[in-house]
């Protein structure tokens, strides 16, 4: 009796490195999507994300390190792998020369299908098409061009498909059309990978999330452990009085939403302006009001903010962009005293 | 998709989709260099026609009819698939033809092929328009297509690697203005190089252009400016350079793929 072999990964890379010149847009990067998994990739502008796609498209070469999809390597195995895949590139581009369906069947083409018309008009009705399908593709809005890559992305059923910033500047009826479409495929099996800069977007629909910073991950977690990863949440309070010296530890920066919320007179800071306290646990919150009331405080407004992706995600930034400091000083630290000992020598 | 079950399903639709996107614009890639040549045809045959010597017994509007067909299809030849490249990658459809699982070398004879269709189709009509203003012969037939081919096929390339290495629209027009049109210009399209100073003729001589300007002219009137299978050696090579040069380009990912 021969044990069955485990399903490859629907893409997994393995110590993957891209440099430009001196700069490092991917540092190392290893981590694994199983098949049928919704996955997260998430990180801020210049973390390395589309590099990360762009390998595992074939679009760009890595340095060294290795990428596969379901368990083809990209450079050796690039027609099983490339055929395996579906991308939805980030730019709105276009041909200009052809309809929808036109481009849709010249798509189907590439990837060795022929005769594609039933998948090609199922895609067209999911992603509400079909009324443009004899447009030429100059013609479409912003927001049908968008839909328009989605589909060529799956007129060859790709077992896995990733969407790189597909919403970015979408209106709101085209994200939740294209959220509902994309969570039937992933409902039929498809592994989903997708970058977005709509964190709510991505806390709401990914499994397990990777967030990278500076071509490295620093996060790989189910989203639900990664959000309890940082339990409890924030206090935000409007005080007519100063915070008590006991609370000050407790304080963090207004995220950009509260700091945008309605102008107030007072100054940033000053009596009466939004502070805001981390609630490591909710229990802790009865001892924290009890204090503010003993120190004369009157509580003006009040909320309880739970933890979620975003605050993960800034929280994560922040130590890690600590830590680069941290390495940085060491480094210095470290340098100065071989220099030194050099000197020495010398 | 296992790597031995592959079909040549996307380099065809590659090849279909190039030709599709000039007939569609037919009248810019067709007619109008129809219409350019028919112009210089009709303006230099009517000031050199019996001013200039060329091969003997052979009319000067007779001689320059095939050097014009030649002359436009080695240009539509370069400009389809230098501009198809160029376009795409300024505008990022690119990456349509990037994802796919196709290799180099489809790539390659999709671009090529479409070229060498558009080329031969400029030719073609050029020479059914301007047949009848000129006593012209068909001495070689098979000579006249090989030489076509031939011509079409380098240019297809030379505007692949062209299409490659420009990464804005002004400089494959540099690459067409300064290399690709002094060099068809100076092939002995509208003169016999056996007229030129000595020091023109030895530079003639270095210029590919004019052998396979040459050995088409060959097919007509059963005679050249040098042997025919020079003509043919020195176009056999520069495809055979040209092509390998595209297709290391290709295969490396150069401009193409970061």
């Amino acid at each position: 009796m021969g044990a069955s072999l485990p399903a490859p990964a629907a893409l997994e890379v393995v110590n993957l490195v891209k440099r430009y010149g001196e700069l490092s847009a991917l540092d190392g990067v290893t981590l694994r999507v199983e098949q049928g998994e919704f996955f997260g990739l998430l990180g801020p502008n210049g973390a390395g994300k589309t590099t990360l796609i762009s390998i595992i498209a074939g679009l760009t070469r890595a340095s060294s390190g290795r990428a596969t999809v379901m368990g083809h390597d990209v450079s050796s195995d690039f027609r099983a792998a490339r055929a395996a895949l579906g991308v939805v590139p980030q730019e709105l581009v276009f041909d200009p020369f052809f309809t929808v369906r036109e481009v849709l069947r010249l798509q189907s083409g590439y990837f060795g299908l022929r005769r594609n018309d039933a998948w090609i008009d199922e895609i067209l009705d999911g992603l509400g098409l079909t009324s443009k399908a004899n447009v030429n593709m100059r013609a479409l809005s912003g927001g049908m061009k968008r839909r328009v890559l989605v589909a060529q992305a799956l007129v060859h059923r790709p077992p896995v498909i990733v969407l790189d910033e597909p919403t970015a500047g979408v209106d709101v009826e085209l994200r939740q059309s294209l959220w509902e479409f994309v969570r039937r495929l992933n409902a039929q099996g498809h592994t989903i990978v997708l970058t977005t800069h709509y964190l709510e977007e991505a806390q709401g629909l990914c499994g397990r999330i990777a967030m990278l910073r500076s071509g490295r991950v620093i996060a790989l977690e189910a989203t639900a452990a990664l959000i309890r990863r940082f339990a409890g949440g924030r206090l935000v309070l409007r005080l007519s009085g100063a915070l008590p010296s006991a609370l000050e530890p407790l304080r963090v920066p207004p995220t950009p939403a509260q700091a945008a919320t309605p102008a107030d007179p007072r100054q940033s800071g000053g009596p009466g302006a939004l502070t805001v306290l981390r609630v490591d646990h909710y229990a802790d919150v009865e001892a924290m009001l009890a204090a503010l009331r003993e120190a004369g405080c009157v509580i003006e407004e009040m909320e309880l903010v739970h933890t979620d992706l975003e605050d993960v995600f800034l929280r994560l930034m922040a130590e890690d962009a600590q830590s680069d400091a941290g390495r940085v000083k060491l480094g210095l630290g470290l340098g100065l005293g071989v220099a030194a000992g050099a000197g020495k020598l010398a | 998709m296992p790597q031995s079950s592959w079909r040549p399903i996307g380099m065809q639709t590659l090849l279909y989709k190039e030709l599709l996107r000039f007939w569609k614009v037919s009248v810019q890639t067709v007619l109008a260099p129809v219409l350019t040549a028919l112009l210089y045809l009709l303006v230099f045959a009517h000031v050199l026609e019996g001013r200039l010597d060329v091969f003997p017994g052979v009319g000067y509007t007779a001689f320059l009819i095939p050097g014009l067909v030649m002359m436009s299809v080695l240009q539509n030849a370069f400009a389809n698939s230098s501009s198809s490249l160029i376009q795409s990658k300024v505008t990022g459809n690119l990456i349509f033809i990037l994802l796919p699982p196709m290799a180099p070398w489809e790539l390659f004879l999709a671009y090529v092929g479409a070229a060498m269709v558009r080329g031969l189709a400029v030719g073609a009509v050029l020479l059914a328009v301007t047949v009848w203003f000129a006593d012209l012969h068909f001495a070689a037939p098979g000579w006249i297509l090989i030489f076509a081919i031939l011509g079409s096929a380098i240019l297809g390339t030379i505007g692949l690697i062209g299409g490659i290495w420009a990464e804005k629209f002004d400089q494959i027009a540099a690459f067409q203005n300064f290399i690709v049109m002094p060099a068809t210009f100076l092939s002995g399209v509208f003169y016999s190089i056996h007229g030129l100073p000595p020091f023109w003729q030895t530079v003639s001589h270095l210029n590919p252009f004019f052998y396979m300007v040459d050995g088409f002219r060959h097919g007509f009137f059963g005679v050249s400016d040098v042997a025919l299978h020079t003509s043919l050696s020195v176009c056999l090579v520069t495809l055979i350079v040209s092509a390998t040069l595209a297709m290391r380009l290709l295969a490396s990912g150069y401009r193409l793929r970061n």
